[in-house]
């Protein structure tokens, strides 16, 4: 550096630590050496936030929150504003990107045990990240004023309406109305484009800071942090820049090339991105045949279908649907296994992680089928695969003797069928019951008998003392 | 001041009045936003009463008016519909309409004043769809011996043609049955009107 910059670098160091917070996160900041693959999702879940609040303010330049206009409104943004089209639909495809990386940098958590200890914190921060993303998305959708928008705020916000006692002032308060209106809209509008992204930056902060405090995991859970050189710094660490920021542009080109090919081919994605009854008014009086959230809702979606109202009152497949988002924060103090990595976990939990990667997939496609017959039943399968995903990480965490894998066994079995007895049914009900219930009995029959008998599916790998590779 | 000189009890007391009223006065200031959420006065006064000419209706037909934005259909069920709806009893939910909302005078097994016409509101009690009116006997290919009645396309809800809910179906009670009466000669339903009849 030239003594003139070094001098101006030195004037605004002595009042903002500008050098300091260069080197602390970034170039004196040490990342494992072994990242793989699944560490782009981190920094492109970033470059997709700043892509959606830039693209975000210039549609507000011509949107129009209005019941009356807003529909309108983006069609001209669609077919009149300059590049109107190409904003809108960096936007629209933007939106299903952040949830594609989002799930991506989850699943890698999951892999890798990222959210075990030091990082429970990073992991409550980003659970908090992706709630806020989902309401971010849920009302950003309502603004179009399609049909797709207006019946599913509908139906979302009738869900609060099943609170026992005070649901039906709650669902009224949300929307401003009786029904989803033009005040509705008005609200959404304030949260979408300021409330929830001013929260959303904040906790992106949060969890970054809580990041760089412990610093990140690797692909072989071992904490570089416990092995440094006489210099401080971890032997298998390298500096975040240059090494990862150059290696996170090649994963944003590549992101970018993917992105590019939705954007300009197909915006719509076959229905997936933008629903073909969104480009249809809002009509208050007609519900479209088939209603189905955006993909990226319809795991959970499922679930609320598929649990049958107890009482005369729905709570309990909105409660389901909760608990299917709660249960993921509290995985820290589910899996308490020491060893993070699943390279070098036991088999069993690996087959555990594969039946909930499948049952995740399986809900999301139930979610956008019409919820009949045997799809219905499938869906109450495949949520109690959700749910037992938790229980099984929370077995799968210790040493457990044969017997104690035999009474799980039997508890587990026992509680389907309790479940069963409980929903009750005939007839043609009955016999889908009957022969979808070896589904779930077929997989905690693995999952439990399998460690009861082969003591070394459940004999987890020597972790290395060193990152590998 | 040293620290023997504190009046250690006065300190609390004061830092415990002030958290006390300072918390009080900040539970006070979001009183009117989370007020202002609710539905304006305008929201409030736009649930004037509906007229609707029912005199060219035909049997087996519906109109669909709005009514406080919400679809209220109203339909002309033929006698064989009115037969019908002693057999659907087993499959329903609530057929005294025990637990579902309805004017008093709508508290019957046809759940309208005269038989013949069903006014209800159109909404699904479980979140809120539209459901379709699907009148035709077997119109339903998934639902063995359909006689006719109301589908949720959003999450399966059924409900025959007085709009009761069937068993086994998301939906939890009945259709709601607005208020309403008879004016003109009963050649116009007025829907959200009853004389305080209900």
């Amino acid at each position: 550096m030239t003594t003139k910059t070094q001098a101006f670098m030195n004037w605004v160091d002595a009042r903002f630590p500008m050098t300091k917070m260069w080197e602390d996160h970034m170039a004196k900041y040490y990342a494992p050496k072994n990242f793989n693959f699944w560490y782009f999702f981190g920094s492109l879940a970033l470059l997709v936030l700043v892509l959606q609040i830039v693209t975000g303010i210039f549609l507000t330049m011509n949107y129009k929150p209005d019941a009356t206009l807003a529909f309108a409104s983006v069609e001209y943004i669609m077919r009149d504003v300059n590049f109107g089209w190409l904003i809108r639909y960096m936007h629209s495809t933007g939106a299903s990107a952040f949830f594609v990386i989002v799930y991506l940098h989850m699943f890698r958590g999951l892999m890798y045990g990222s959210f075990k200890q030091p990082r429970e914190l990073i992991w409550l921060f980003g659970m908090l990240i992706y709630l806020a993303l989902m309401a971010e998305a849920f009302m950003g959708y309502l603004l179009p004023w399609g049909q797709m928008s207006y019946w599913g705020a509908q139906v979302i916000v009738n869900l609060f309406s099943a609170v026992p006692w005070v649901g039906e002032s709650l669902s009224v308060w949300i929307r401003g109305d009786y029904v989803v209106s033009d005040a509705t809209l008005n609200r959404f509008f304030a949260f979408h484009v300021i409330a929830v992204p001013f929260i959303l930056a904040g906790l992106v902060v949060a969890h970054i800071i809580a990041l760089h405090e412990v610093g990140s995991n690797n692909p072989d859970g071992v904490e570089i942090k416990k092995n440094k050189g006489a210099d401080g710094i971890p032997v298998d660490g390298i500096p975040f820049h240059p090494y990862y920021s150059v290696k996170d542009i090649v994963g944003v080109v590549v992101f970018l090339m993917f992105f590019s090919a939705v954007l300009f081919f197909a915006p719509e994605l076959g229905g997936w991105f933008l629903e073909k009854d969104n480009f249809i008014p809002a009509n208050p009086l007609k519900t479209p045949e088939h209603i189905v959230p955006l993909w990226y809702f319809t795991p959970f979606y499922a679930i609320l279908r598929a649990i049958p109202p107890i009482w005369e009152s729905q709570f309990p497949g909105v409660i389901a649907m909760g608990m299917a988002i709660v249960f993921l924060f509290f995985l820290p103090w589910l899996d308490r296994h020491p060893v993070k990595s699943m390279r070098y976990r036991e088999a069993i939990f690996k087959v555990n992680l594969f039946i909930f990667i499948v049952s995740f997939i399986t809900l999301g496609w139930l979610g956008t089928q019409p919820a009949t017959g045997v799809l219905s039943e499938l869906a109450f399968r495949f949520s109690e695969l959700y749910f037992a995903f938790f229980i099984f990480l929370w077995i799968f965490s210790a040493e457990r003797s044969s017997k104690y894998y035999l009474t799980s066994w039997i508890a587990l079995l026992g509680t389907l069928v309790v479940l069963d007895i409980l929903r009750g049914g005939s007839g043609e009900k009955l016999a889908l019951m009957m022969n979808t219930w070896f589904i779930p009995a077929i997989c905690f029959s693995i999952l439990l008998l399998v460690p009861a008998k082969f003591k070394s599916w459940t004999q987890a790998k020597p972790v290395p003392e060193r990152v590998t590779s | 001041m040293s620290e023997q000189d504190v009046d250690k009890s006065r300190r609390r007391f004061l830092t415990a009045a002030t958290t006390v009223v300072g918390t009080i006065g900040a539970g006070a200031a979001v009183v009117p936003f989370v007020g202002s959420m609710m539905p304006s006065a305008r929201a409030l006064s736009a649930g004037a009463p509906v007229e609707v000419d029912i005199s060219k209706l035909e049997p087996g037909r519906r109109v669909v008016v709005e009514w406080r934005k919400k679809p209220v259909w109203v339909l002309y069920r033929t006698k064989q519909n009115l037969e019908d709806l002693a057999k659907m009893e087993p499959r329903l939910a609530d057929v005294e309409s025990n637990s579902s909302r309805q004017p008093s005078y709508a508290k019957n097994k046809h759940r309208s004043i005269k038989p013949e016409y069903l006014v209800v509101i159109g909404i699904c009690t479980h979140l809120g769809c539209s459901p379709q009116y699907r009148p035709e006997v077997g119109d339903l290919s998934f639902e063995a011996n359909w006689l006719g009645g109301f589908f949720c396309p959003c999450h399966g809800s059924k409900f025959d043609l007085a709009g009761r809910v069937f068993k086994g179906v998301p939906a939890p009670v009945n259709l709601v049955i607005p208020p309403y009466s008879y004016t003109n000669g009963d050649k116009v339903v007025v829907i959200g009107e009853d004389g305080g009849a209900a």
